[in-house]
């Protein structure tokens, strides 16, 4: 009698702790998204998005910063992706698992974790000054890409892995080559899961500031880049420089909120498409 | 055999993995459009031999086989063959059932597109043969393009019969077919297969004795890698030659 | 584990129904001998007491088929049990009918049993007697599982045979001497020719048996003297 009633006393107990973490959190998010949105709100405007910047940025808009900031996304994305993509099979498809992989597997964990301005300095001696690139779109996106490739490498890994050996036994039985199964069998069916990387990839590198810092961004540019080897502004840098060197405090808090109000806009916003895409692809392999 | 042409001529077939000798020196013959049935405890190598059929056990790394295959003619364990061409005349039903996480449509039409047929017509034609080969089409003809992996399990293994004959092969081999079936989905696999005997060679591994005794015209019965009896179905489970054959269908060891 | 348990019911299963097999065949066995008993000591009630028993013997029958249908339903039997389960089913046949033979013999004791033998009776109590030994030989080969045993059955058939003939010949000769002597020579003559329809029975049994323990049909045919022409 009295054990049952102390488990259930327990059970009670834990249940409201976990809740109560989970409020903890929720105020959290709740409290951050208030204040940012009670600063940044006023000058929500359509102007703000297609306006540049003017007067020192203390008036205008972030057009061009959030045009680099896309632009930064897809150089990045489009190296990445494909190199990303394209060892994780090799990990999970081809590679005979031997010390060598190991290690290859091992060192790119261990990237995820280096901090984001080792991977700046890191794009400064090789795209930057090595290859002569200089400091424009071109070697932040690179950059940008380096920082990204651990993540895509181990979701499309582990996205490789997952698709059931039953596939691939059905694809060789019926005559296909090893490239047909990956082709039209495997690749389709971890798809959904690299996609996810994908997404999560693409909401840490709009919003990295210290890779691009040395790389690419730049403090104010006239115009949005034409060319990979111009030099962009960019969403996160922007908002660190009107917080940091701002010539007027006031004027430009507002626009500060904003433009992370616009930053975060674009990260779900691109979210929402990955996921949307991901259902897609998920329906049509009928999971 | 009398009467039957043989299909499938194996001789001194021995299979090893890594050190482990899985075949002992198999040596028999499987006759043209009959129905085979593998029986014998786990273990004992009858899936092992299956997968020589159509070269599977290359996938294995440490897989080694001597002694040789002819298939109409054609020794197939030879390193030079063309293995793809091989699985194209040789299909496969696996024990899980395993259809493409594709359209149904798309899950038939995978092997003639690895054989290059592009025309829609020509592919449409295939897919209504094959389905209704393996009696699925009345039920599926209307949701082609509905995936198959959210069709029942006994429809799924049909569909997976389907896609294995779209190819057009001569033999069929079936691993342990309507192991994860319920016995109505059991009941039409069986039905399929005794329809399919005038068309295809169909060798087929089971554990169920009952089913082998159903279904299949001759039997061969495995234990510890070795071919302990091979004949007709009716007269080994009437009256089997071995000691051993009579003690496994006896049940007086699993 | 599972299946050596499978493996000891289904023999005792199978043991139960031997047993009711072994049963039938010494009750069939005693129905003949019984009532040529009875005949040769004219006594009615020994042979009544025969044809009462033949309900038990039906029932034995219809107990051994329905036990055969179970076990083929419960165990689906291959290889030698599914031979012997289908044979034991035919051999119940068999020995009810000697059992009914008995009881006709029984019947015709009855008739008889007021009226003066005319001679004692010889050969048909030694035709009884062969027929006894070869039910016995059936039975000890269907415990023993030995066909060869079984095999044995077939040559005693042919002194069965026999002595049907020379008790033919012999109520020939005692009608022509005396034709008032045909009713009972006629019935002799039935008795005679139903004993060796029992005697043809009892070697079915044989071949089944044989065939049940090598799996090859044997026929009685091979292993007896051949028909001169």
């Amino acid at each position: 009698m009295k054990s049952v009633a102390a488990r259930k006393f327990k059970d009670t107990l834990a249940t409201w702790f976990f809740c109560a973490a989970e409020a903890a959190l929720v105020l959290l998010i709740v409290c951050v998204a208030y204040f940012i949105f009670r600063e940044g709100h006023g000058v929500l405007s359509w102007n703000f998005i297609t306006e540049a910047p003017s007067d020192g940025m203390t008036s205008g808009g972030v057009f061009t910063p959030l045009i680099g900031t896309i632009q930064l996304v897809a150089v990045s994305m489009l190296a990445a992706i494909p190199i990303g993509v394209a060892a994780g099979l090799y990990f999970a498809e081809y590679s005979s698992g031997g010390r060598l992989a190991d290690l290859l597997r091992l060192s790119i964990r261990s990237l995820a974790g280096v901090p984001s301005v080792i991977f700046g300095l890191f794009g400064l001696s090789l795209f930057v000054v090595f290859m002569h690139f200089g400091s424009c779109l071109l070697s932040a996106g690179l950059t940008l890409a380096c920082l990204s490739l651990p993540l895509i490498v181990t979701a499309s890994e582990q996205a490789f892995l997952a698709v059931p050996q039953d596939y691939r036994d059905a694809s060789y039985a019926l005559g296909a080559t090893k490239w047909q199964t990956i082709t039209r069998v495997v690749l389709p069916s971890a798809a959904p899961t690299i996609i996810t990387g994908a997404i999560l990839s693409i909401g840490r590198v709009a919003g990295e500031t210290a890779p691009i810092m040395f790389t690419g961004a730049a403090y104010f540019a006239p115009d949005v880049a034409k060319s990979v080897f111009s030099q962009v502004m960019a969403l996160p840098y922007h908002i660190y420089v009107l917080a940091t060197s701002s010539t007027d405090v006031n004027a430009t808090r507002p626009i500060q909120y904003g433009a992370i109000i616009v930053l975060l806009a674009f990260v779900l916003g691109v979210s929402a498409v990955g996921v949307a895409a991901r259902a897609k692809l998920e329906a049509r392999n009928g999971r | 055999m009398e009467g039957i042409n043989t299909q499938i001529s194996t001789r001194n077939l021995e299979l090893y993995y890594g050190q482990a000798r899985v075949l002992k020196n198999i040596s028999f013959d499987i006759g043209e459009k009959t129905v085979t049935a593998f029986i014998g405890p786990s273990g004992c190598g009858k899936s092992s031999f299956l997968r020589c059929l159509n070269r599977m056990n290359d996938f294995i790394p440490q897989a080694h086989v001597t002694g040789s295959i002819e298939f109409d003619g054609v020794d197939i364990l030879s390193p030079s063959l063309d293995v793809i061409s091989l699985r194209r005349k040789v299909g496969m039903v696996f024990q899980k059932p395993n259809p493409f996480p594709m359209s149904i449509y798309d899950n038939v039409a995978y092997g003639p597109r690895l054989n290059g047929v592009k025309s829609k017509t020509e592919l449409d034609d295939t897919v209504e043969r094959s389905l209704k080969g393996a009696a699925l089409w009345d039920e599926v003809k209307d949701k082609l393009s509905s995936s198959g992996v959210g069709l029942s399990g006994g429809q799924q293994q049909r569909l997976c019969i389907a896609r294995a004959i779209a190819t057009q092969p001569q033999v069929l081999l079936m691993d342990e077919p309507t192991s994860a079936l319920d016995p109505m989905g059991t009941a039409r696999i069986e039905e399929l297969v005794r329809d399919l005997k005038g068309l295809y060679t169909v060798v087929i591994v089971t554990h169920n004795m009952q089913q082998a005794a159903r279904i299949s015209d001759y039997t061969a019965f495995f234990l510890l890698g070795e071919l302990v009896e091979y004949g007709r179905t009716a007269k080994m489970f009437t009256s089997p030659s071995d000691k051993r054959t009579e003690d496994y269908i006896s049940g007086r060891f699993g | 584990m599972d299946v050596i348990n499978t493996r000891k019911r289904l023999e005792a299963d199978l043991g139960a129904l031997k047993r009711m097999i072994f049963r039938m065949g010494r009750m069939s066995s005693e129905a003949l001998e019984r009532s040529v008993t009875a005949l040769k000591e004219r006594d009615a009630a020994m042979a009544k007491a025969v044809l009462d028993d033949d309900d038990i013997i039906d029932d034995l029958e219809d107990a051994v088929d329905n036990g055969c249908m179970e076990f083929a339903a419960r165990y689906q039997p291959l290889g030698e049990d599914l031979r012997v389960v289908v044979s034991l089913m035919h051999i119940a046949v068999d020995l009810e009918r000697i059992a009914d033979y008995g009881g006709n013999i029984a019947k015709t004791a009855i008739e008889l049993a007021p009226k003066e033998p005319m001679k004692p009776l010889i050969d048909i109590p030694r035709m009884v007697e062969n027929i006894a030994e070869m039910l016995e030989k059936c039975m000890t080969a269907l415990d023993a599982r030995s066909p060869e045993t079984a095999m044995e059955v077939f040559p005693m058939d042919d002194e069965v045979d026999d002595l049907e003939k020379q008790i033919l010949r012999e109520m020939f000769l005692l009608v022509m001497e005396k034709p008032e002597r045909i009713e009972q020579s006629f019935s002799l003559m039935n008795i005679s020719r139903t004993l060796e329809r029992a005697g043809d029975h009892v070697t079915n049994v044989a071949e089944r048996i044989a065939y049940m323990y090598t799996g090859k049909t044997v026929r009685a045919s091979q292993y007896r003297r051949k028909l001169e022409n």
